[in-house]
């Protein structure tokens, strides 16, 4: 049996693409969300958490109807530059950076929320501007809440196939993830490779996840493991 | 000391839980007694035409509840041989009915051919066509071009039988977005998300936002045809033969004639 690794290549691609923006983003945003008071937070909050729980092909409509021939964002798109994003594989990496963006907005958020900001004002009588306090005390404090974001994402990223499906389509070589390709082999009664694919996935998904577990205890000094379990 | 746990509550709770459990594995849709209800797997392509003479037919069987499956034909068949109960299969290619045959799955005596159809390229209505004929489609001026995902979808194994004849089926895969039904493409081509797409003449006849440029060129596919036939596994195999009968017969012909499906003059039985 001959396995096409296309999709899979296609798929760390695409999760890869996705991964840079969202935990440039995603870091951002909570950062710029932590520790700050401001009408109309909550509904803001709400609005980025929620591709997490809106069924991701209900994301995948919403792109569709604004990113659309038609649509609101899609029309002036091609009107000014020409672009057409969806069933491009620009518009499978949009997809993935809008369902895996709640996941590392919110671990981002309870990490810098865990952070002493006693801390960040003793950088800042010392002297420490904004950039440097946030670079130099803030994100290392942050970092293993920051790094739990980051595999969360990507594993998400690799996995999604609702919006992507509605905004990418089938395209082999070209939006056909291994998640598309293991729907339509389904489809068309191929459960062998379908199975190989699956396969594939659950163990790479599963080595992230264990591999972050495993991460996080050592980061936990040895007089401690004991107690943090 | 003994922990007290407060029991009463907790059983409320469990309970509470249980009849949750109880609401959501429960059968949606309560029958009568006695009824019989048909399940109906039909090609996407005949949503139209299944779902008038399912509902007429109801009309004159009130013993007889007909639920409708539709899907690619390739899906329809994987559902069936992994054993969903579904009484009638209505496919859009032979292949797909052969494959089932072969395994027994389906009453080869009860098959019969429904209907036929023609396979035509669309573009989306109201905008300048970018394409006027099959042959085109490999020319660079034409972007995305949709198909049925061949594996599963007839009507995209019909259209790569025409790319092929024409020796455009390279050029063609490297810009199709391929559908996971013959009615995703039409939605594909309505929407002016793609250039272009293969659907069946009665798809294009069904909506009024596409617009057919050309019929595929004579003996570029074989003949597109609907085989129907009783599943194996029905368990209502006598009203499974009798609806099959009903849309094979005067009422069903009419509904798919004037539908724009092609009718046989007799519909007789495969050899």
């Amino acid at each position: 049996m001959t396995v096409d690794w296309q999709p899979v290549l296609l798929s760390l691609r695409v999760a890869a693409a996705a991964l840079a923006v969202v935990a440039v983003a995603g870091t951002l945003a909570a950062r710029a969300m932590t520790g700050r008071h401001f009408p109309g937070k909550d509904v803001l909050d709400g609005l980025l958490v929620l591709p997490l729980v809106l069924p991701p092909v209900v994301t995948g409509f919403l792109l569709l109807v604004l990113l659309g021939r038609g649509g609101p964002v899609g029309a002036p798109l091609e009107r000014a530059f020409g672009i057409r994003l969806l069933f491009t594989v620009h518009a499978a990496v949009l997809a993935a950076v809008v369902v895996a963006f709640p996941l590392m907005y919110q671990s981002a958020k309870a990490a810098f929320q865990g952070v002493d900001r006693r801390l960040e004002d003793a950088a800042r009588t010392l002297g420490a501007g904004e950039g440097r306090v946030f670079l130099t005390v803030t994100l290392p404090l942050a970092w293993p809440g920051l790094a739990a974001g980051v595999v969360l994402a990507f594993a998400r990223s690799l996995g999604e196939f609702g919006a992507t499906v509605m905004i990418a389509g089938n395209i082999p070589g070209e939006t056909t993830t291994v998640p598309l390709a293991i729907y339509f082999l389904a489809d068309a009664g191929d459960m062998r490779t379908a199975g190989v694919y699956a396969l594939l996935i659950s163990a790479a998904s599963m080595a992230l996840v264990v591999g972050l577990n495993v991460w996080a205890r050592r980061r936990v000094p040895g007089w401690q493991r004991g107690r943090r379990g | 000391m003994q922990p007290r746990f407060p029991l009463p509550r907790l059983v409320r709770r469990a309970a509470a839980l249980l009849a949750l459990a109880a609401w959501g594995c429960g059968r949606g849709v309560p029958g009568g007694a006695g009824d019989v209800t048909l399940t109906v797997s039909a090609a996407a392509s005949l949503r139209e035409v299944m779902t008038a003479t399912a509902e007429r037919y109801r009309a004159g069987h009130p013993g007889v509840r007909v639920r409708l499956n539709f899907g690619a034909s390739g899906a329809l068949r994987q559902q069936i041989e992994h054993g969903a109960a579904v009484d009638v299969f209505v496919s859009a290619s032979e292949g797909q009915m052969d494959a089932l045959a072969k395994r027994g799955l389906v009453d080869a005596r009860s098959r019969r051919i429904l209907a036929g159809n023609e396979l035509v390229l669309v573009v989306p209505a109201g905008v300048p066509p970018k394409v006027k004929g099959f042959a085109e489609l490999a020319s660079p001026t034409v972007g995305r071009v949709a198909v049925g995902a061949p594996g599963s979808v007839p009507a995209g194994e019909y259209a790569e039988e025409t790319f092929r004849s024409l020796g455009i089926a390279d050029a063609v895969a490297r810009k199709t977005v391929y559908a996971q039904n013959v009615r995703q493409v039409l939605t594909y081509v309505e929407s002016g998300n793609v250039d272009a797409g293969v659907v069946y003449r009665t798809d294009a006849l069904a909506s009024d936002r596409v617009r057919v440029v050309a019929p595929a060129p004579p003996g570029s596919h074989r003949p597109v045809v609907y085989p129907v036939a009783v599943v194996s596994a029905s368990g209502h195999p006598r009203e499974a033969q009798a609806l099959v009968a009903y849309l094979t017969g005067p009422a069903g012909r009419a509904e798919l004639l004037r539908r724009g499906f092609r009718v046989g003059a007799s519909p007789a039985p495969r050899p």
